[in-house]
């Protein structure tokens, strides 16, 4: 059997937190964890529960935070647990936006203002008209995404716009001139936009395919620039159910490496499809 | 006080340096002066070494990228070599002596990617080779003291030539693991172009650490504490804040205090930006000189900075 490439733990900058569980208010049809109203495999995370871990982070020298889901505005607890990641260090939510109303907006501001470390707002659209994103984001997503664009504006946010390839305009630099266009239309005069390669995971096999046999990392012998740029190498992601190696492989038992995150801050085999995406692509799931 | 280019900051027996972990040990001091990337603005350079030495700095120290973004890179270079600063590779000297195709900057964003592609063709078109090679030969790091603080100067992060310290993105955490791991007090460093420093105080007693304060140069000529971070900010562009002057650091030991003071240079920039012309280097480039509002390389900054500034 031919082996697995392993990847050093650097030190962990980052601390992921699916805060939302899997649970999501749309169901996306390149969703790589199939999020969705009725998808329980993961559960949402608590108050206490997401302070704990950013105490053990604290303590493990944590650059950043981030929160993700599922729909973390779905979590009723979402804003003061920003506030208290705020406390500590940097943060970014990615949401759909569905659920950033004007009041909300208002909430985000008032805790970015009230700290030193910035907040980000990381808000999926996958095209510059309905029919494009709707087709993947669900009917009338598009409408509401605009709504929420609007919401942060007028509140003084300026989100960062993140787009899949699933997304045309999001490929070349003549599409990505055009959307950045699109979006100094809707409002957002200084645009800022993060395009992200596809994951065959989850939804997404069943709306283009799932990786293929040859797509591994099996073999592969990694140089150490290379493994340094994978997030493996300086991040973990907290769910309810325990630490995983990163945000994308929650649905791999594999890839469970502990219940605290001191217990994680070990070496992984890349064993995983995805890790071919990562390592190929060069994917990083931060900003 | 002796003026400063007449003794090289470093004497023989003051210095010494450690190859393998490419530092160099540059001695004791009280009070110092530290310039962040000079980006070929020689005539900031000029101006600064004069304010340095008209505050009593007791040395200057040059943290790395002293080309990109201006006109006639050598013109720097000449400067620093001929006047003995104390100088370590910014990405951009590790990038020009390794015949690199980039400058290394550490940009994700395709825009921000363009034009640090325009500037590191110019600089590495207009260097000459000689300087190249000098480059190759300066450390990463220098270890000092000021006072009997132990520090660090890089010019991104103590782990990375490119690593970009923001205020707004470098937890207290980060930093005080940072100091710990590379065994230092105080760590000096640049890359972000932009200037501010934090001082931590030790633990409580409950697990959790309180901060002493953070300043920006906005308002504010010095701050206390004695464990914490300096970003000296760059002499080659302003700080995205609308005024034209660019700035350096000084830092001095004062009993238990570190006083930090963010030194704004004023110089002709007028006469950079007309030579930039002149050199074809971009109009986006000349009127960030012109105005001290940043134009591009702006996808790189975190929230907050990004909403400092008017671009």
């Amino acid at each position: 059997m031919t082996a697995f490439p392993s990847v050093p733990m650097r030190g962990l900058d980052t601390v992921w937190f699916q805060v939302s569980g899997s649970v999501c208010n749309l169901a996306c049809t390149h969703c790589f964890i199939s999020c969705s109203p009725s998808n329980r495999t993961h559960a949402m995370m608590d108050a206490a529960s997401v302070e704990a871990y950013l105490e053990e982070s604290e303590r493990l020298g944590v650059r950043e935070f981030y929160f993700t889901g599922g729909e973390p505005f779905l979590n009723p607890e979402l804003v003061p647990i920003l506030a208290a990641a705020l406390r500590r260090g940097p943060a970014t939510v990615l949401t759909n936006g569905t659920l950033i109303t004007a009041r909300r907006a208002g909430e985000l501001r008032a805790i970015a203002d009230g700290s030193r470390y910035s907040l980000e707002i990381r808000l999926s659209l996958d095209g510059c008209d309905a029919a494009s994103n709707d087709r993947i984001r669900g009917p009338g997503t598009f409408e509401r995404i605009l709504e929420a664009i609007g919401n942060l504006a007028a509140a003084g946010l300026n989100p960062i716009i993140t787009v899949t390839e699933a997304c045309e305009e999001a490929l070349g630099a003549a599409g990505r001139a055009g959307l950045l266009e699109r979006l100094r239309g809707l409002g957002l005069a200084r645009p800022r936009l993060k395009v992200m390669p596809l994951l065959l995971l989850g939804a997404e096999t069943e709306r283009t395919r799932g990786y293929r046999e040859e797509e591994t990392l099996a073999g592969t012998v990694l140089a150490e620039s290379d493994a340094d740029a994978l997030q493996c190498a300086s991040g973990r992601m907290v769910t309810a159910g325990g630490v995983y190696v990163c945000p994308i492989l929650i649905d791999s038992p594999l890839a469970r490496m502990g219940r605290t995150l001191a217990e994680t801050l070990r070496p992984f085999p890349l064993s995983h499809r995805a890790c071919h995406t990562c390592h190929t692509r060069g994917l990083n799931c931060r900003t | 006080m002796l003026p400063l280019d007449s003794v090289p900051p470093l004497g023989p027996g003051r210095v010494r340096a450690d190859a393998a972990a490419g530092e160099l040990f540059a001695g004791a001091y009280r009070r110092a002066a530290f310039f962040g990337g000079i980006y070929s603005n020689y005539l900031a350079l000029r101006s600064a070494l004069d304010l340095a030495r008209s505050l009593k700095a007791e040395a200057v120290f040059a943290l790395g990228d002293f080309g990109a973004f201006g006109p006639h890179p050598d013109r720097t270079v000449e400067i620093l070599r001929s006047r003995g600063i104390v100088s370590i590779q910014g990405n951009y000297e590790e990038a020009l002596s390794t015949a690199a195709g980039d400058c290394r900057c550490g940009y994700v964003d395709p825009r921000d990617n363009h034009y640090a592609r325009l500037s590191f063709d110019y600089t590495a078109a207009n260097t000459a080779a000689g300087h190249k090679a000098w480059m190759g030969t300066l450390p990463r790091h220098l270890r000092m003291t000021l006072g009997d603080r132990r520090v660090l100067c890089c010019h991104g992060s103590p782990r990375r030539v490119n690593e970009f310290l923001w205020a707004s993105s470098t937890s207290d955490a980060f930093l005080r693991k940072l100091l710990d791991d590379s065994q230092a007090d105080l760590l000096i460093c640049t890359h972000t172009g932009l200037p501010w420093s934090r001082f931590l105080e030790p633990e409580d007693g409950r697990g959790r650490r309180s901060y002493r304060g953070q300043r920006s140069y906005r308002g504010q000529r010095s701050c206390r504490g004695r464990r914490g971070i300096v970003n000296v900010g760059a002499l080659g562009r302003p700080a995205n804040d609308g005024r034209t002057e660019v700035r350096f650091a000084i830092v001095e030991a004062a009993g238990a205090e570190t006083k930090v003071e963010f030194v704004p240079v004023a110089y002709d920039h007028a006469r950079l930006a007309a030579e930039m012309g002149n050199e074809g280097l971009p109009p986006e480039f000349r009127e960030t000189i012109l105005t001290g509002w940043w134009t591009t390389c702006l996808e790189i900054l975190p929230a907050k900075e990004r909403a400092a500034g008017r671009f």
